[in-house]
């Protein structure tokens, strides 16, 4: 498709314009990952807390009883401040760091340059975009300052313990209330990110980059944009629905005749499974939000450190838009001892496993893609290797979890937490780990250093095994989750592994500082990254790195080969650049 | 570096694989009627996806060992046949083991939540609150007293909100914090929450069921032996969720009608 793009900005002018409200989606992308940062930091440390708490029960935090003196008097966590961790945890994770990152923040500064535009269809949309959930976040994290601390709810806040207030407990106040507010603003940020994705893909492609053409990462994005279009425009009416419940005494969420502390509680009609059917319906394509752009950067990361064409390029495409559609199709998994019809379930069941097929089908793709390979296993490749192995074993507890028969053993227990950390912790951060140790040499114009990068893999590969494999152990015995201690009669005997799992997640949340510092140290001191350090052939890689604000200095690069030109006999190499004019000599 | 990451994964998928076949935690002994069912079917389900983790892991692992780049001219390879055969083949396999464990498992999930409760079920009502399970028995006239939220008084032990002095059905409900239960009789319980979403789970029974405010939903077993378990809460439901637990206690007949006698209002 041929565009006429003009250029949309002149380069920016003063520090404002440049690094704080840029227009520039290069920008925008970096302060994307930095927000995602910071959210993963502030995550982190709470899941510490959390791991401790559940390892070592009657033993103080060092310095908590002074931050918390109520919350952790003497600093030992107490049940609701677990609680409120453990919802500020989930909702951080989800929200800011796995949908801020992989989508928003790589897809902000990649997808542009790698359909050859100069920047995003409407700048002004996307700048907005970012601080939209810039508010957000603060409106999340300043629930920590609130006189009754945190919501409790979870990161689904199931109503009506979301939508009573300050009768249900401690948090429900104010605290909830700001949750809500948080995420409605957050899917307002996301519309708009998810609009100028699409925008961008449609309208702003260079000529010669057809859609065929296009790198499978941008697909992802582009096909994550339109799941978080329709999932997000979802979640932002409950949230609001959900907020009147709590400021203007409608009942949407709330049923008649329930007594709360002590209180019949002045609403009735309305109800709890609405919220469930609202947010699942939402959550769960959320999910995907979370894994496509993973999906799509290591089908484009992994060629390129096999030196060798992706397996079945066009399958793994139809797979994805598979996956995107049937996501919609299985909410419903999550509800089925909801008390909905238990005939549903069945309904919900099948596509869910049904979505299995088109997984399975690109982990496959991605093995046969390594048969016969000349692999580079620099970092970004072993993070590629390690979501393929992870997704993997994500996927394989999904299997059980699917069936209702199985699910109505396993629901509620740690094998559900083990699931989804393995699939959408796990997985989506080695996506995001690979998109960092292979991107940043474009956006910083340093590389990072390798060595770290690989002990910074093989300890977290470790690490994580250890820590989210038991949990499958543990639920498969029975043990419940979002449970503050197991030290009474109740499953007491799943401590030592509880401990275990700790150790794992204080050892791995330690190698994560390998990873901070090389992030630091390569951007001041690394060493200068030339334009295409590894040899790829997307767009982003004929550019100079980092890319000047119009992305290509004032010309338009012409597409003549699609992204998979690997092990072949090109000008420069076993590879042909998407903007070469060469033609393809087979080998 | 390649071959590291290779035998790291093969180590982390026979230690992973060989816990779950040792069963050093496993499920715990199951003392239900429908629990069969549901352990054949997770039995069905753990060598399936079992084999599956295993032969994806280790040949991932396999061909990592096999094909770094050893920077020698060696040519690359593409997958034998190519995407379509490999294609083809997992979509056949994946497709048939869905159909099979959903016509098996829908067949078990039927039993427990499709298929009507027995007539001779003896029906109790069950309702969760923040953060404890009140059992009421219907007592000798087999009718439970009507329920009103705002007679509900937990300070006067009025849980359900019955209105004895008005209503003769409730005169005779016995109301108990632990789930007595005779073995081998089918039970049928209706579930209802006086305040938020909370949960029935007795693994022991393989049965999991929220209860969900302003519904009533019914559920049944049949327990087959004598046993004290532990029923949990697994739907969160504020502070106490942690300690929202409440006994099982199935009993022999005799034993059972004797307790329903001690504790008749
Ligand atoms: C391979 C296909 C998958 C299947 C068959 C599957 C199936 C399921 C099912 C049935 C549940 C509900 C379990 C329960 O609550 O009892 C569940 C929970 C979950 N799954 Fe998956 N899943 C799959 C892949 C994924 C992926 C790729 C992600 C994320 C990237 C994911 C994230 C989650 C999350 C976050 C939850 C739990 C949410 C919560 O209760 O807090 N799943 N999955
Ligand atoms: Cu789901
Ligand atoms: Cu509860």
């Amino acid at each position: 498709m041929e565009t006429t793009a003009t250029s949309h900005h002149a380069p920016p002018q003063g520090f404002l314009r440049k690094y704080v409200f840029s227009l520039d989606h290069k920008v925008i992308g970096k302060q994307y990952l930095d927000l995602a940062l910071v959210a993963v930091v502030i995550g982190m440390v709470l899941s510490w807390l959390m791991r401790f708490h559940l390892g070592f029960p009657t033993t103080a935090v060092p310095g908590l009883g002074k931050l918390a003196p109520t919350a952790a008097a003497g600093g030992v966590i107490t049940p609701e401040l677990y609680l409120a961790l453990m919802t500020m945890h989930g909702t951080i994770m989800v929200f800011f760091v796995l949908t801020t990152a992989p989508f928003a923040g790589f897809g902000n500064f990649v997808l542009p340059i790698q359909v050859g535009a100069e920047d995003m269809a409407f700048p002004r949309f996307n700048m907005m975009s970012f601080w939209v959930t810039f508010v957000a976040f603060l409106v999340l994290v300043a629930a920590f300052f609130v006189p009754e601390g945190p919501p409790i709810s979870g990161w689904t806040a199931y109503a009506p313990l979301s939508a009573i207030g300050k009768d249900a407990g401690p948090g429900l106040g104010t605290g909830q209330t700001l949750w809500a507010v948080s995420i409605a603003l957050f899917c307002v940020g996301q519309l708009l990110g998810a609009l100028n994705f699409i925008a961008t893909t449609l309208d702003l492609r260079t000529k010669g980059m057809t859609l065929m053409r296009m790198p499978l990462s941008t697909w992802a994005w582009f096909i994550t944009s339109v799941i978080g279009l329709i999932a997000f425009s979802v979640l932002l009416p409950a949230c609001i629905l959900l907020i009147l419940d709590r400021v203007a005494g409608t009942s949407f969420f709330i049923p008649g005749g329930l007594v709360v502390s002590d209180r019949l509680q002045p609403h009735s009609g309305g109800s709890p499974l609405l919220w469930q059917h609202l947010f699942w319906f939402f959550g769960h394509p959320e999910v995907y939000i979370a894994i496509l752009p993973g999906f799509g950067i290591v089908s484009h990361i992994l060629p390129v450190f096999a030196r060798k064409p992706l397996l079945g390029p066009k399958v793994v495409l139809i797979c994805l838009i598979a996956i995107a559609f049937l996501s919609y199709t299985v909410w419903g998994h999550h509800m089925f001892l909801s008390g909905m019809n238990p005939l549903s379930a069945t309904l919900f069941s099948v596509p869910t496993l049904v979505i299995t097929i088109p997984a399975t089908i690109v982990v496959l793709l991605w093995i046969g893609t390594v048969y016969g390979a000349r692999m580079r296993f620099t970092t970004p490749a072993l993070f590629c290797l390690g979501f393929i192995s992870v997704f993997v074993s994500g996927g394989i507890s999904g299997f059980f979890l699917a069936q209702p028969s199985i699910d109505t053993y396993l629901h509620g227990t740690y094998f559900v937490v083990g699931h989804f950390h393995f699939v959408m912790g796990v997985a989506a951060m080695f996506g995001i780990f690979a998109g960092v140790y292979f991107w940043f040499p474009k956006m910083y114009g340093r590389m990072m250093n390798d060595k770290l990068g690989k002990l910074h893999f093989t300890l977290t590969l470790i690490g994580v095994y250890c820590v989210f494999m038991p949990m499958h152990y543990l639920g498969l015995a029975g043990n419940v989750r979002r449970y503050s201690t197991f030290t009474d009669d109740y499953m007491k005997g799943s401590l030592p592994l509880h401990r275990f799992i700790t150790i794992a997640a204080l050892f791995t949340g330690a190698v994560q500082l390998i990873f901070f510092y090389n992030l630091i140290h390569s951007r001041l001191r690394g060493a200068k990254a030339p334009d295409n350090p590894w040899q790829a052939t997307s767009l982003e890689w004929s550019t100079s790195s980092p890319p000047p604000f119009d992305n290509f200095g004032g010309h338009h690069p012409v597409v003549t080969h699609g992204p998979n030109e690997y092990g072949v006999k090109g000008p420069t190499g076993d590879y042909i650049m998407q903007a070469s004019s060469d033609q393809p000599v087979t080998s | 570096m390649g071959r590291l990451f290779a035998v790291v994964l093969a180590v982390i998928t026979i230690v992973s694989a060989a816990i779950f076949i040792a069963r050093i935690w496993w499920l715990p002994p199951d003392i239900s009627v429908l629990g069969v069912g549901i352990d054949h079917q997770m039995t069905e389900t753990m060598i399936a996806s079992g084999v599956l983790f295993v032969v994806c892991q280790l040949v991932l692992a396999m061909f990592v060992w096999q094909y770094g780049d050893a920077g020698d001219a060696r040519p690359i390879k593409t997958f034998p046949g190519g995407a379509t055969p490999m294609v083809v083949i997992a979509t056949i396999l994946v497709s048939a083991e869905i159909l099979v464990l959903t016509l098996v498992g829908t067949k078990v999930w039927g039993g427990i939540f499709l298929s009507p409760p027995d007539p001779s079920a003896l029906h109790i009502d069950v309702q969760a609150e923040q953060f404890a399970y009140y059992f009421r028995y219907p007592g000798p006239d087999g009718k439970f007293g009507a329920i009103h939220p705002e007679l509900i008084d937990d300070g006067n032990g009025n849980f359900f909100g019955l209105d004895p002095a008005n209503d003769t059905a409730a005169r005779d409900d016995i109301v108990s914090a632990s789930l007595v239960i005779p073995v081998n009789k089918p039970i049928l319980l209706t579930l209802h929450s006086k305040d938020v979403g909370h949960a029935f789970y007795v693994p022991e029974l393989r049965i999991q069921q929220d209860f969900v405010p302003g519904l009533v939903i019914p559920l049944h077993f049949t327990a087959t032996r004598l046993a004290k378990e532990e029923i949990v809460c697994t739907q969160l439901c504020g502070l106490g969720h942690y300690n929202m637990r409440a006994y099982l206690e199935v009993e022999s007949l005799g034993q059972f009608q004797q307790w329903l006698k001690d504790h008749a209002p």
